[in-house]
Protein backbone atom coordinates (compact mmCIF):
# COMPACT_ATOMS: atom_id res chain seq x y z
CA UNK A 1 0.00 0.00 0.00
CA UNK A 2 1.20 3.13 -0.80
CA UNK A 3 2.06 6.03 1.34
CA UNK A 4 -0.69 8.10 3.47
CA UNK A 5 -1.31 11.64 2.63
CA UNK A 6 -2.62 13.82 5.09
CA UNK A 7 -4.35 17.58 4.84
CA UNK A 8 -2.30 19.46 2.21
CA UNK A 9 -0.17 22.92 1.98
CA UNK A 10 -0.37 22.95 6.04
CA UNK A 11 2.48 21.60 7.31
CA UNK A 12 5.98 24.62 8.77
CA UNK A 13 8.64 23.00 7.15
CA UNK A 14 11.45 25.14 5.56
CA UNK A 15 14.49 24.47 4.20
CA UNK A 16 17.72 27.19 3.88
CA UNK A 17 19.26 26.05 0.51
CA UNK A 18 21.67 28.68 1.19
CA UNK A 19 22.91 27.05 4.34
CA UNK A 20 22.73 23.50 3.43
CA UNK A 21 25.99 21.88 2.74
CA UNK A 22 24.30 18.84 1.48
CA UNK A 23 25.79 16.29 3.85
CA UNK A 24 22.12 14.29 3.35
CA UNK A 25 21.21 13.81 7.44
CA UNK A 26 17.55 14.76 6.65
CA UNK A 27 17.33 12.04 3.86
CA UNK A 28 18.36 9.93 6.64
CA UNK A 29 16.20 10.57 9.37
CA UNK A 30 13.08 11.61 7.31
CA UNK A 31 10.33 8.86 7.87
CA UNK A 32 8.34 9.76 5.02
CA UNK A 33 11.25 10.69 2.37
CA UNK A 34 10.45 14.47 2.10
CA UNK A 35 14.21 15.50 1.01
CA UNK A 36 15.79 14.20 -1.66
CA UNK A 37 19.25 15.29 -2.97
CA UNK A 38 20.16 18.07 -5.58
CA UNK A 39 23.86 18.14 -7.27
CA UNK A 40 24.86 20.38 -4.11
CA UNK A 41 22.13 20.27 -1.56
CA UNK A 42 18.87 18.94 -0.30
CA UNK A 43 15.49 19.73 -1.74
CA UNK A 44 12.04 19.25 0.12
CA UNK A 45 10.45 17.09 -2.45
CA UNK A 46 7.09 15.86 -0.81
CA UNK A 47 6.22 18.63 1.83
CA UNK A 48 2.88 16.94 2.31
CA UNK A 49 3.99 14.11 3.47
CA UNK A 50 5.83 15.62 6.15
CA UNK A 51 4.31 15.01 9.84
CA UNK A 52 6.22 17.61 11.52
CA UNK A 53 8.33 14.80 13.69
CA UNK A 54 11.18 17.79 13.67
CA UNK A 55 14.01 14.92 12.84
CA UNK A 56 15.41 16.40 10.38
CA UNK A 57 15.88 20.45 11.88
CA UNK A 58 17.17 18.40 14.90
CA UNK A 59 19.95 16.76 13.22
CA UNK A 60 20.45 19.48 10.64
CA UNK A 61 23.99 20.45 11.83
CA UNK A 62 23.93 23.74 10.15
CA UNK A 63 20.17 24.85 11.06
CA UNK A 64 19.68 24.94 7.37
CA UNK A 65 15.77 23.67 8.48
CA UNK A 66 12.96 24.77 10.70
CA UNK A 67 9.80 23.39 11.50
CA UNK A 68 7.72 23.38 14.42
CA UNK A 69 7.79 20.32 15.55
CA UNK A 70 5.35 18.49 17.54
CA UNK A 71 3.28 15.81 17.95
CA UNK A 72 -0.08 15.58 15.59
CA UNK A 73 -2.45 14.19 18.02
CA UNK A 74 -6.39 15.64 18.53
CA UNK A 75 -6.32 14.39 22.02
CA UNK A 76 -3.79 15.96 23.18
CA UNK A 77 -4.77 19.23 21.55
CA UNK A 78 -8.28 18.74 23.35
CA UNK A 79 -6.04 17.86 26.73
CA UNK A 80 -4.39 21.20 25.82
CA UNK A 81 -7.41 22.87 25.20
CA UNK A 82 -9.17 21.87 28.60
CA UNK A 83 -5.94 22.07 30.33
CA UNK A 84 -5.21 18.80 31.61
CA UNK A 85 -2.15 17.20 31.75
CA UNK A 86 -1.27 13.34 29.67
CA UNK A 87 -3.83 11.86 27.96
CA UNK A 88 -4.82 8.66 26.52
CA UNK A 89 -2.79 8.55 23.84
CA UNK A 90 -0.24 8.85 26.46
CA UNK A 91 1.39 11.70 24.56
CA UNK A 92 1.57 15.19 25.80
CA UNK A 93 1.81 18.71 23.76
CA UNK A 94 5.07 20.76 24.17
CA UNK A 95 4.57 23.76 25.72
CA UNK A 96 4.54 25.46 21.81
CA UNK A 97 2.86 28.69 21.53
CA UNK A 98 -0.08 28.51 23.91
CA UNK A 99 2.38 27.47 26.80
CA UNK A 100 -0.52 26.87 29.70
CA UNK A 101 -0.93 24.15 31.50
CA UNK A 102 -1.72 21.83 29.04
CA UNK A 103 1.88 20.05 29.38
CA UNK A 104 2.24 16.81 30.52
CA UNK A 105 4.76 16.39 33.48
CA UNK A 106 7.07 14.40 30.96
CA UNK A 107 10.12 14.44 33.05
CA UNK A 108 8.99 15.52 36.77
CA UNK B 1 18.64 7.51 40.46
CA UNK B 2 15.96 8.35 37.36
CA UNK B 3 14.59 11.26 39.40
CA UNK B 4 17.54 13.70 39.33
CA UNK B 5 16.54 16.14 37.32
CA UNK B 6 13.13 16.57 39.19
CA UNK B 7 13.88 19.61 39.78
CA UNK B 8 15.55 21.75 36.47
CA UNK B 9 12.70 20.47 34.05
CA UNK B 10 12.22 22.79 31.29
CA UNK B 11 9.60 21.25 29.54
CA UNK B 12 11.09 18.67 26.71
CA UNK B 13 13.13 21.03 24.60
CA UNK B 14 16.98 20.34 24.65
CA UNK B 15 18.41 23.59 23.99
CA UNK B 16 22.38 22.59 24.44
CA UNK B 17 23.62 19.17 25.73
CA UNK B 18 24.52 20.72 29.01
CA UNK B 19 25.83 17.67 30.65
CA UNK B 20 28.13 19.58 33.66
CA UNK B 21 26.51 20.73 37.16
CA UNK B 22 22.98 21.65 37.27
CA UNK B 23 23.25 24.00 40.57
CA UNK B 24 21.57 24.00 43.57
CA UNK B 25 18.97 21.79 44.14
CA UNK B 26 19.48 18.48 42.32
CA UNK B 27 21.58 15.76 44.24
CA UNK B 28 24.14 15.48 41.11
CA UNK B 29 24.53 11.89 40.45
CA UNK B 30 27.14 12.33 38.38
CA UNK B 31 30.23 11.46 40.74
CA UNK B 32 29.02 8.59 41.72
CA UNK B 33 30.27 4.72 39.48
CA UNK B 34 28.69 3.32 36.87
CA UNK B 35 24.66 2.82 37.01
CA UNK B 36 24.08 -0.59 36.83
CA UNK B 37 20.38 -1.61 35.99
CA UNK B 38 18.54 -3.83 38.90
CA UNK B 39 19.39 -7.39 38.44
CA UNK B 40 16.04 -8.71 39.63
CA UNK B 41 14.20 -8.05 36.75
CA UNK B 42 12.22 -11.44 35.74
CA UNK B 43 14.07 -11.18 32.38
CA UNK B 44 17.40 -10.88 33.20
CA UNK B 45 19.36 -14.33 32.44
CA UNK B 46 23.17 -13.94 34.04
CA UNK B 47 25.49 -11.11 34.13
CA UNK B 48 28.40 -10.29 32.24
CA UNK B 49 31.56 -9.15 33.80
CA UNK B 50 33.33 -5.39 32.20
CA UNK B 51 35.40 -2.88 33.05
CA UNK B 52 32.72 -1.13 34.40
CA UNK B 53 31.30 -3.88 36.73
CA UNK B 54 28.79 -6.58 35.99
CA UNK B 55 26.31 -5.86 33.64
CA UNK B 56 23.07 -7.70 33.45
CA UNK B 57 22.45 -10.32 30.48
CA UNK B 58 19.18 -10.59 28.56
CA UNK B 59 18.55 -12.94 25.78
CA UNK B 60 16.94 -12.76 22.70
CA UNK B 61 14.03 -15.57 23.26
CA UNK B 62 10.86 -14.40 25.03
CA UNK B 63 9.28 -15.83 27.29
CA UNK B 64 5.58 -16.36 27.86
CA UNK B 65 5.80 -13.33 30.49
CA UNK B 66 7.12 -11.35 28.30
CA UNK B 67 4.21 -12.39 25.72
CA UNK B 68 1.83 -11.70 28.14
CA UNK B 69 3.15 -8.77 29.30
CA UNK B 70 2.98 -7.21 25.65
CA UNK B 71 -0.83 -8.37 25.28
CA UNK B 72 -1.64 -6.95 28.50
CA UNK B 73 -0.10 -3.55 27.80
CA UNK B 74 -1.72 -3.39 24.13
CA UNK B 75 -4.92 -3.93 26.11
CA UNK B 76 -4.00 -0.90 28.54
CA UNK B 77 -3.20 -3.23 31.94
CA UNK B 78 -0.28 -1.75 33.62
CA UNK B 79 0.67 -0.28 30.02
CA UNK B 80 2.39 2.93 32.00
CA UNK B 81 4.12 1.57 34.18
CA UNK B 82 5.66 -1.23 31.73
CA UNK B 83 9.52 -0.77 32.21
CA UNK B 84 12.65 -2.00 32.10
CA UNK B 85 14.91 -0.66 34.19
CA UNK B 86 17.54 2.17 32.52
CA UNK B 87 21.09 1.32 31.54
CA UNK B 88 23.47 -1.13 29.62
CA UNK B 89 22.74 -4.33 28.97
CA UNK B 90 24.23 -7.34 27.79
CA UNK B 91 22.67 -9.43 24.68
CA UNK B 92 24.24 -12.94 23.88
CA UNK B 93 28.16 -12.43 25.05
CA UNK B 94 29.39 -8.74 23.79
CA UNK B 95 32.66 -7.71 24.04
CA UNK B 96 34.43 -4.25 23.50
CA UNK B 97 33.46 -4.35 19.57
CA UNK B 98 30.28 -5.34 20.13
CA UNK B 99 28.07 -2.62 18.41
CA UNK B 100 25.45 -0.68 20.96
CA UNK B 101 22.01 -0.31 20.08
CA UNK B 102 19.87 2.23 22.35
CA UNK B 103 16.46 2.27 22.85
CA UNK B 104 13.74 3.42 25.08
CA UNK B 105 12.60 1.56 28.41
CA UNK B 106 8.96 0.50 27.39
CA UNK B 107 9.26 -2.96 28.29
CA UNK B 108 7.52 -3.34 24.60
CA UNK B 109 10.36 -1.91 22.77
CA UNK B 110 13.08 -3.48 24.54
CA UNK B 111 11.51 -6.45 23.67
CA UNK B 112 11.05 -5.83 20.18
CA UNK B 113 14.27 -4.90 19.94
CA UNK B 114 16.21 -7.95 21.20
CA UNK B 115 13.76 -10.27 19.92
CA UNK B 116 15.56 -9.69 16.20
CA UNK B 117 18.98 -10.37 17.83
CA UNK B 118 18.50 -13.85 18.36
CA UNK B 119 21.96 -15.11 18.46
CA UNK B 120 23.90 -12.08 17.86
CA UNK B 121 26.10 -10.09 20.50
CA UNK B 122 25.43 -6.71 21.48
CA UNK B 123 24.96 -4.19 23.82
CA UNK B 124 21.18 -2.37 24.26
CA UNK B 125 21.61 1.20 26.15
CA UNK B 126 18.51 1.26 27.85
CA UNK B 127 17.46 5.39 27.73
CA UNK B 128 15.13 6.32 30.91
CA UNK B 129 12.04 7.48 28.44
CA UNK B 130 9.59 6.94 31.47
CA UNK B 131 8.38 3.92 29.98
CA UNK B 132 6.99 5.41 26.67
CA UNK B 133 8.60 3.91 23.72
CA UNK B 134 10.49 5.48 20.91
CA UNK B 135 9.00 7.69 19.29
CA UNK B 136 6.45 9.16 21.49
CA UNK B 137 9.32 9.55 23.55
CA UNK B 138 11.20 11.43 21.00
CA UNK B 139 8.93 13.96 19.84
CA UNK B 140 8.69 14.59 23.86
CA UNK B 141 12.46 14.73 23.94
CA UNK B 142 12.48 12.57 26.91
CA UNK B 143 14.08 10.12 24.22
CA UNK B 144 16.51 12.59 23.86
CA UNK B 145 20.26 14.20 23.07
CA UNK B 146 20.44 14.79 27.01
CA UNK B 147 19.56 11.91 28.14
CA UNK B 148 21.49 9.96 25.37
CA UNK B 149 24.54 11.79 26.90
CA UNK B 150 23.92 11.54 30.32
CA UNK B 151 23.47 7.97 29.52
CA UNK B 152 26.13 7.07 28.26
CA UNK B 153 28.37 8.26 30.75
CA UNK B 154 26.05 6.77 33.65
CA UNK B 155 26.60 3.46 32.32
CA UNK B 156 30.09 3.27 31.84
CA UNK B 157 30.39 2.81 28.19
CA UNK B 158 33.24 4.59 27.48
CA UNK B 159 35.29 1.58 29.63
CA UNK B 160 33.54 -1.38 27.79
CA UNK B 161 33.31 -1.00 24.30
CA UNK B 162 36.53 0.52 22.13
CA UNK B 163 34.64 1.92 19.63
CA UNK B 164 32.78 5.26 19.98
CA UNK B 165 29.44 4.07 17.63
CA UNK B 166 25.76 4.15 19.05
CA UNK B 167 23.18 2.66 16.54
CA UNK B 168 20.03 4.94 17.11
CA UNK B 169 16.00 3.58 15.92
CA UNK B 170 15.65 5.94 13.23
CA UNK B 171 12.56 7.04 15.34
CA UNK B 172 14.60 8.46 17.54
CA UNK B 173 15.80 10.99 15.39
CA UNK B 174 12.53 13.61 16.56
CA UNK B 175 14.49 13.83 19.89
CA UNK B 176 18.67 13.59 19.58
CA UNK B 177 20.61 15.65 17.20
CA UNK B 178 23.46 13.38 16.38
CA UNK B 179 25.97 15.75 15.74
CA UNK B 180 25.60 17.19 19.61
CA UNK B 181 25.78 13.56 20.92
CA UNK B 182 29.03 13.04 19.12
CA UNK B 183 30.50 16.44 20.09
CA UNK B 184 29.44 16.29 23.88
CA UNK B 185 30.58 12.30 24.11
CA UNK B 186 32.38 11.27 21.56
CA UNK B 187 30.03 8.77 20.46
CA UNK B 188 28.78 8.85 16.84
CA UNK B 189 25.29 7.95 16.09
CA UNK B 190 24.16 5.60 13.26
CA UNK B 191 20.02 5.82 12.41
CA UNK B 192 19.47 2.56 11.56
CA UNK B 193 16.02 1.14 10.55
CA UNK B 194 12.62 3.08 11.40
CA UNK B 195 12.00 -1.07 12.20
CA UNK B 196 13.26 -3.91 14.75
CA UNK B 197 12.90 -6.28 12.45
CA UNK B 198 15.13 -5.05 9.79
CA UNK B 199 18.31 -4.69 12.07
CA UNK B 200 19.43 -8.30 11.08
CA UNK B 201 19.79 -7.23 7.20
CA UNK B 202 20.94 -3.06 8.37
CA UNK B 203 24.04 -5.19 10.59
CA UNK B 204 25.02 -7.73 7.95
CA UNK B 205 25.17 -5.11 5.37
CA UNK B 206 27.77 -3.44 7.16
CA UNK B 207 25.07 -0.76 8.58
CA UNK B 208 23.55 0.32 5.36
CA UNK B 209 19.94 0.69 4.77
CA UNK B 210 17.36 0.36 2.18
CA UNK B 211 14.95 2.95 1.35
CA UNK B 212 12.02 0.88 2.75
CA UNK B 213 13.86 0.36 6.31
CA UNK B 214 13.80 4.41 6.71
CA UNK B 215 9.83 4.62 5.77
CA UNK B 216 7.50 4.81 8.25
CA UNK B 217 4.50 3.11 6.70
CA UNK B 218 0.83 2.42 8.25
CA UNK B 219 -0.09 -1.54 7.37
CA UNK B 220 -3.73 -2.83 8.42
CA UNK B 221 -1.34 -4.66 11.00
CA UNK B 222 -0.06 -1.58 12.45
CA UNK B 223 -3.26 -0.07 12.49
CA UNK B 224 -4.97 -3.28 14.04
CA UNK B 225 -2.78 -3.59 16.89
CA UNK B 226 -4.03 -0.79 18.04
CA UNK B 227 -7.60 -1.49 18.16
CA UNK B 228 -7.66 -2.79 21.66
CA UNK B 229 -6.07 0.21 23.74
CA UNK B 230 -8.89 2.70 21.38
CA UNK B 231 -11.52 0.35 22.77
CA UNK B 232 -10.59 0.57 26.19
CA UNK B 233 -9.95 4.05 26.00
CA UNK B 234 -13.85 4.56 24.64
CA UNK B 235 -15.48 2.20 27.41
CA UNK B 236 -15.65 4.90 30.26
CA UNK B 237 -17.26 7.02 28.28
CA UNK B 238 -19.56 4.12 27.15
CA UNK B 239 -20.20 3.10 30.48
CA UNK B 240 -20.78 7.10 31.59
CA UNK B 241 -23.40 7.88 28.57
CA UNK B 242 -25.41 4.16 27.96
CA UNK B 243 -26.98 4.52 31.52
CA UNK B 244 -27.68 8.26 30.84
CA UNK B 245 -29.43 7.41 27.44
CA UNK B 246 -31.19 4.03 29.22
CA UNK B 247 -32.92 6.19 31.74
CA UNK B 248 -33.87 9.19 29.29
CA UNK B 249 -35.60 6.95 27.06
CA UNK B 250 -38.05 5.92 29.56
CA UNK B 251 -39.19 9.21 30.33
CA UNK B 252 -41.89 10.97 27.92
CA UNK B 253 -42.70 7.74 25.33
CA UNK B 254 -46.46 6.17 24.52
CA UNK B 255 -46.10 3.46 27.10
CA UNK B 256 -44.89 3.08 30.83
CA UNK B 257 -41.34 3.68 31.73
CA UNK B 258 -39.92 0.25 31.43
CA UNK B 259 -41.79 -0.48 28.07
CA UNK B 260 -40.10 2.53 26.48
CA UNK B 261 -36.47 1.78 28.00
CA UNK B 262 -37.05 -1.39 25.99
CA UNK B 263 -38.14 0.06 23.06
CA UNK B 264 -35.97 3.03 22.69
CA UNK B 265 -33.47 2.72 25.24
CA UNK B 266 -31.86 -0.56 24.24
CA UNK B 267 -31.71 0.88 20.63
CA UNK B 268 -30.29 3.46 22.05
CA UNK B 269 -27.41 2.06 24.25
CA UNK B 270 -26.95 -0.39 20.57
CA UNK B 271 -26.51 2.99 18.30
CA UNK B 272 -23.69 4.07 21.26
CA UNK B 273 -22.03 0.99 20.98
CA UNK B 274 -21.65 0.71 17.13
CA UNK B 275 -20.81 4.29 17.10
CA UNK B 276 -17.91 3.09 19.24
CA UNK B 277 -17.15 0.16 17.03
CA UNK B 278 -17.04 1.97 13.95
CA UNK B 279 -15.01 4.76 15.48
CA UNK B 280 -12.01 2.52 17.05
CA UNK B 281 -12.52 -1.05 15.27
CA UNK B 282 -13.52 0.13 11.97
CA UNK B 283 -12.61 3.64 10.91
CA UNK B 284 -8.36 2.17 12.06
CA UNK B 285 -9.39 -1.02 9.88
CA UNK B 286 -10.55 0.80 6.71
CA UNK B 287 -8.56 4.26 6.96
CA UNK B 288 -7.17 4.14 3.53
CA UNK B 289 -10.42 3.46 2.06
CA UNK B 290 -12.27 6.03 3.48
CA UNK B 291 -13.19 8.98 1.98
CA UNK B 292 -11.44 12.40 2.57
CA UNK B 293 -7.72 13.42 4.28
CA UNK B 294 -9.42 14.86 7.30
CA UNK B 295 -9.80 11.75 9.75
CA UNK B 296 -13.08 13.19 10.69
CA UNK B 297 -14.29 13.46 7.15
CA UNK B 298 -13.30 9.43 6.97
CA UNK B 299 -15.23 9.10 10.21
CA UNK B 300 -18.47 11.32 9.56
CA UNK B 301 -19.02 9.42 6.30
CA UNK B 302 -18.50 5.80 7.62
CA UNK B 303 -21.04 6.94 10.48
CA UNK B 304 -23.33 8.15 8.28
CA UNK B 305 -23.35 4.66 6.32
CA UNK B 306 -23.46 2.75 9.65
CA UNK B 307 -25.93 4.38 11.01
CA UNK B 308 -28.25 4.22 7.73
CA UNK B 309 -27.63 0.33 8.06
CA UNK B 310 -28.93 0.31 11.70
CA UNK B 311 -32.17 2.05 11.58
CA UNK B 312 -32.24 -0.31 8.21
CA UNK B 313 -32.28 -3.19 10.84
CA UNK B 314 -34.23 -1.30 13.25
CA UNK B 315 -37.28 -1.42 10.70
CA UNK B 316 -38.33 2.40 11.89
CA UNK B 317 -42.49 3.24 11.59
CA UNK B 318 -40.88 6.61 8.86
CA UNK B 319 -44.84 7.09 8.45
CA UNK B 320 -45.20 8.77 11.57
CA UNK B 321 -43.08 11.64 12.68
CA UNK B 322 -42.38 10.74 16.01
CA UNK B 323 -40.59 7.39 14.05
CA UNK B 324 -38.82 10.12 11.74
CA UNK B 325 -37.53 12.19 14.17
CA UNK B 326 -35.68 9.44 15.76
CA UNK B 327 -33.85 8.47 12.44
CA UNK B 328 -32.93 12.12 11.91
CA UNK B 329 -31.36 12.11 15.49
CA UNK B 330 -29.10 8.87 15.23
CA UNK B 331 -27.94 9.95 11.51
CA UNK B 332 -26.54 13.29 13.40
CA UNK B 333 -25.39 11.47 16.77
CA UNK B 334 -23.76 8.08 15.12
CA UNK B 335 -21.88 10.24 12.69
CA UNK B 336 -20.69 12.72 15.01
CA UNK B 337 -19.43 10.43 17.60
CA UNK B 338 -17.37 8.46 14.71
CA UNK B 339 -15.99 11.53 13.89
CA UNK B 340 -14.69 12.62 17.24
CA UNK B 341 -13.58 8.93 17.34
CA UNK B 342 -11.98 8.99 14.48
CA UNK B 343 -10.33 12.25 14.59
CA UNK B 344 -8.79 11.22 17.90
CA UNK B 345 -7.06 8.40 15.76
CA UNK B 346 -4.62 10.99 14.57
CA UNK B 347 -2.32 10.96 17.42
CA UNK B 348 -1.98 6.89 16.57
CA UNK B 349 -1.25 7.41 13.56
CA UNK B 350 1.97 7.72 11.76
CA UNK B 351 1.91 10.47 9.18
CA UNK B 352 -0.75 13.64 10.48
CA UNK B 353 1.26 16.59 11.14
CA UNK B 354 0.03 18.79 14.22
CA UNK B 355 -0.44 21.93 11.33
CA UNK B 356 -3.07 19.29 9.89
CA UNK B 357 -4.54 18.27 12.76
CA UNK B 358 -5.52 21.66 14.36
CA UNK B 359 -6.82 22.96 10.97
CA UNK B 360 -8.91 20.00 10.63
CA UNK B 361 -10.18 20.41 14.57
CA UNK B 362 -10.61 23.92 13.65
CA UNK B 363 -13.85 22.73 11.46
CA UNK B 364 -14.80 19.13 12.68
CA UNK B 365 -14.74 19.58 16.46
CA UNK B 366 -17.42 22.26 16.06
CA UNK B 367 -18.82 20.40 13.72
CA UNK B 368 -19.11 17.43 16.07
CA UNK B 369 -19.84 19.20 18.98
CA UNK B 370 -23.02 20.34 17.04
CA UNK B 371 -23.95 17.47 15.46
CA UNK B 372 -23.88 15.64 18.09
CA UNK B 373 -25.54 17.68 20.76
CA UNK B 374 -28.30 18.90 17.85
CA UNK B 375 -28.62 14.65 17.55
CA UNK B 376 -29.18 14.27 21.08
CA UNK B 377 -32.04 16.84 21.44
CA UNK B 378 -33.75 15.98 18.19
CA UNK B 379 -34.00 12.41 20.16
CA UNK B 380 -35.09 13.59 23.46
CA UNK B 381 -37.48 16.10 20.99
CA UNK B 382 -38.75 12.75 19.62
CA UNK B 383 -39.25 10.77 22.90
CA UNK B 384 -41.11 13.60 24.43
CA UNK B 385 -43.75 13.87 21.30
CA UNK B 386 -44.36 9.82 20.60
Amino acid sequence: MGNLIYLKNVVTLQLDENKCNGCGTCLEVCPHAVFKMNSSHAVIQNRDACMECGACSRNCPFGAISVEANVGCAAAVINSLLGREGGACSCSIEPGNNGNAGKGGCCC
Amino acid sequence: MNKKESCSCTGSQIILPVIQEKSNCCPEAKEAPNIIPRMDQPFITGSITTPAGRIPKVSAQLQSRDNWGTIRARWGVGRMDYMVDPGLYALGNPDDNSPVLVTANYKMSFDYLRRELSSRNAWILVLDTKGINVWCAAGKGTFGTEELIKRIEASGLKNIVSHRTLILPQLGAPGVAAHQVKRASGFKVYYGPVRAKDLPAYLDSGWKTTPAMRIITFSLKDRAVLIPIELVAAVKPFLILAPILFILSGIGGPAGFWTNTVNYGLFAVLALLTAIVCGVVLNPLLLPFLPGRAFSTKGFSSGFVVALILLYLRDINLQAWPGRIEALSWLLIIPAIVAYLAMNFTGASTYTSLSGVKKEMRWALPAEIATGAGGLIIWIASRLIA
